[in-house]
């Protein structure tokens, strides 16, 4: 595992981000912007689970209009990440940050696209206990917040 | 007084030192303001991308602003509070930045947009309240709003680089 990171480092990819004085500002820019565009999409749907913000509107509707926005960002997030990743492996590696950001962030990628999404998706005259809805959705925004806290963290070392 | 000698008082101030130094203080101030710029921003994007007719595009307008202001006005609060302590803790830095200055200038920017936004097009919402693509006003108001958020955000990552920071 150790040397997959070193190698990562190593390339000329990571070489190249680590080189520069703008890039890794740059690319980092693009990462934040996506968060902002992926936290509206999971605050703006995640609120309606729960009956708040748009809640005049039926779930599946607005969880439909909004997911394509969520798969953008996300792509946008995870390339830029890599990216970022590649400059700094070594470091990585060895910072807990990372591991629980990491961590964190499959299962509430995972739990966002099958409980949350399923829970959303259902018609509103099916639709789950509103505890039960925010119960999970209380659990998801705290996976998501330990993504946010691990990805600020690893900034600092 | 000038704004950088007020600056220079303010940096000397016990509180703004001891959070500039604080291990634990100045990284959760820092970590509330991001986090919550997904609340704040992110929202204000939602509604922004309505305006456009990106998304949905069946709520009426009205209800996407009336149901999104609340959250996104609480968001602003906490984004305030922690913002002016992050300058607090970093005066002088912030204030010889070009980054921050351009921050502020499109903070400017976005505030004097809504404002536009709200005593213009806004006031004749019933007659477009329900078109999924909103008129061409409402459009330029949504897009000028992006883009001086995705400023805001870029310039306010660039800040802590310490490309310009004073030599002491």
């Amino acid at each position: 595992m150790h040397e997959f990171f070193s190698w990562c480092e190593a390339t000329a990819l990571g070489e190249t981000i680590r080189g520069s004085k703008w890039l890794f500002p740059f690319i980092e820019s693009f990462h934040l912007v996506a968060l902002v565009i992926m936290g509206g999409v999971v605050l703006i749907t995640h609120l309606r689970l729960c009956g708040w913000g748009l809640s005049g509107q039926p779930s599946a509707q607005l969880w439909k209009d909004t997911w394509p926005w969520f798969i953008w960002s996300t792509v946008v997030m995870l390339s830029s990440g890599i990216l970022l990743f590649f400059s700094e492996a070594e470091k990585l590696y060895w910072h807990e940050a990372f591991w629980m950001k990491m961590t964190s962030m499959i299962l509430a990628l995972i739990f966002t696209s099958t409980v949350v999404r399923r829970m959303a998706l259902k018609p509103d005259a099916e639709a789950p206990s509103l505890l039960t809805a925010r119960l999970a959705v209380a659990f998801s925004l705290t996976l998501w917040t330990l993504v946010g806290i691990g990805g600020r963290w690893i900034g600092y070392s | 007084m000038s704004p950088l000698d007020f600056c220079k008082w303010l940096a000397d101030q016990p509180a703004s030192i001891a959070l500039h130094e604080s291990i634990l203080g100045y990284p959760i101030v820092e970590g509330t303001h991001l986090l919550t710029i997904c609340l704040f921003v992110g929202l204000t994007l939602m509604m922004d991308l309505r305006l456009l007719g990106l998304t949905f595009r069946a709520t009426p307008m009205s209800q996407v602003t009336s149901r999104l202001l609340p959250w996104i006005f609480g968001g602003f609060v906490v984004l305030v509070i922690t913002g002016l302590a992050l300058f607090y803790a970093a005066p002088i830095k912030s204030y010889i930045n070009p980054f921050f200055r351009v921050k502020v200038i499109f903070l400017i920017v976005a505030g004097l947009n809504a404002l536009l936004f709200h005593k213009g097009i806004e006031q004749s919402i019933k007659d477009w309240d329900l078109a999924p693509v909103p008129p061409f006003k409402a459009r330029l108001a949504g897009a000028v709003s992006i883009f001086s958020w995705i400023v805001v955000i870029i310039c306010g990552r660039l800040i802590a680089y310490n490309w310009f920071d004073p030599i002491v």
